[in-house]
């Protein structure tokens, strides 16, 4: 019956990912987009991964649709020209698609036990979860503490991405992230309209609790610090639409925002060097306390504290960076 | 049943196609990163779709439940749809640039500007 409901799903999906390739309208392939994640989340879920349908359903139905509405705003919102060497493409696109599925019946079918991806560290992972580190969420024990070096990589290319985005956007009119504060005309947002108002005013402070609880509660359910720096975000950029970007930003000035990117990311980094201190390997948790299996538990909730916090900081800015790019 | 066990692979390949076609044939620089983002979102169901097990329950260990789906690619996929994001917003600040220098975002619009 799962299956059933998972095919239906994935052809909803691809129904949806022809609309967004055929629409003329950026606008609507923009919404669409967000469709698109919102069934991917579900997906996801069916397929047992549920952080991960928790992140993609915060990320790209949320974040990034506003994100692409943003530049949008910037540029325009039709295609004008016609798709050049269609038929090149289409005769491409086809023959790889042909080749991919004619491959696919090598692998093995979906759920098997006996699959390659099943014998190697997963089982050891899902094992020594339990032995070493204590926690429930074995999907945050590896993010956090069995593979601790790669998501350090990853805050940091999170937070390249976000110094880049400033860096490309204050470019050439002297701009500078500070002066953000001064360029705004004070009637903005959606004040004038009630209904999106007041129904947003109640929302924020529950979406804001809510990523709070998916921060914290990430060692024991689904969640942690990428999770919940995009819905953090979300419930700032959800205040700075209906109330406009000026009330938003003295809420939570640039200034700030800069200081979230580069200190999230340090806050990781930090917990490394203060294991390489106390005497064990780089972000090797278990010397931070007398007893191994609570020196695991405060090191991944402050590393996952570092990434909530440098993910929210890089969405805001980058957020901000596009808002404000149109006014001056 | 057998077939049935591999449409999600199919529907991968399917995907990341429709995503490829929109990088490759169309000339509207947003259109291709929103056609970037769709193969991306193909890759990552390749890899939940491979972690998922018989009988099993998302990796959250609890009393009574011995069965798990595999959190390694749960792990990969669930960093790589932040820096997807983060990458994608990137692209988006240079479309942006590109606009305000070139006056346009379509790609021959751009090549002619390039030429004169």
């Amino acid at each position: 019956m799962i299956i059933l409901f998972g095919v239906f799903l994935l052809a909803l999906l691809v129904i949806t990912a022809l609309a967004i390739v055929r629409s003329e309208s950026l606008f609507a392939a923009v919404i669409l987009t967000g469709i698109f994640s919102l069934l991917m989340a579900a997906n996801f879920f069916l397929l047992d991964a549920a952080d991960v349908a928790l992140t993609e359903a915060a990320i790209g139905a949320g974040i990034s649709t506003v994100l692409f509405l943003g530049a949008l705003a910037l540029t325009g919102e039709h295609e004008r020209g016609i798709a050049t060497n269609r038929l090149l493409a289409l005769g491409v696109v086809s023959i790889t698609t042909l080749l991919v599925i004619y491959a696919t019946f090598d692998k093995p079918r979906l759920g098997d036990p006996d699959a390659p991806v099943q014998q190697h560290v997963g089982p050891w992972y899902l094992e020594k979860t339990a032995e070493l580190i204590d926690i429930p969420n074995a999907v945050t024990a590896v993010l956090g503490s069995f593979r601790g070096y790669d998501t350090l990589g990853e805050v940091f290319v999170v937070f390249t991405a976000g110094i880049g985005v400033l860096f490309l956007l204050s470019a050439r009119t002297g701009w500078r992230p500070e002066d953000i504060e001064g360029v705004h005309a004070p009637e903005q947002g959606l004040r004038h309209y009630l209904v999106p108002r007041v129904v947003g005013r109640m929302l924020i402070p529950f979406i804001f609790l809510f990523g709070l609880y998916v921060q914290f509660h990430g060692d024991y359910g689904p969640g942690g610090g990428f999770q919940a720096g995009a819905i953090v975000a979300s419930s700032v950029i959800l205040y700075a639409l209906l109330e406009g970007e000026k009330r938003a930003l003295e809420a939570l000035p640039m200034r700030v925002l800069q200081w979230l990117v580069a200190g999230g990311a340090l806050l990781y980094g930090a917990v490394g060097v203060a294991g390489m201190l106390l005497g064990g390997n780089f972000l090797d948790y278990s010397v931070l306390a007398s007893d191994p299996i609570a020196g695991q538990h405060i090191g991944i909730i402050l590393i996952e504290l570092g990434v909530g916090i440098t993910v929210t900081g890089v969405l805001l800015c980058v957020f901000h960076a596009f808002a404000a790019r149109g006014k001056v | 049943m057998e077939l049935l066990g591999l449409v999600y692979y199919w529907v991968f390949a399917i995907l990341l196609m429709i995503g490829f076609y929109a990088v490759i044939a169309k000339p509207n620089l947003i259109k291709k990163l929103i056609g970037l983002s769709i193969f991306q979102a193909a890759v990552f169901l390749l890899y939940i779709t491979m972690g998922k097990i018989d009988g099993g329950t998302a990796p959250i260990l609890q009393d009574g439940v011995t069965l798990y789906s595999n959190p390694l690619p749960q792990v990969l996929i669930l960093t790589a749809i932040v820096v997807g994001i983060s990458t994608t917003a990137l692209g988006l600040g240079i479309v942006v640039r590109i606009n305000e220098e070139y006056g346009s975002i379509e790609e021959h619009e751009i090549q002619e500007r390039d030429r004169q």
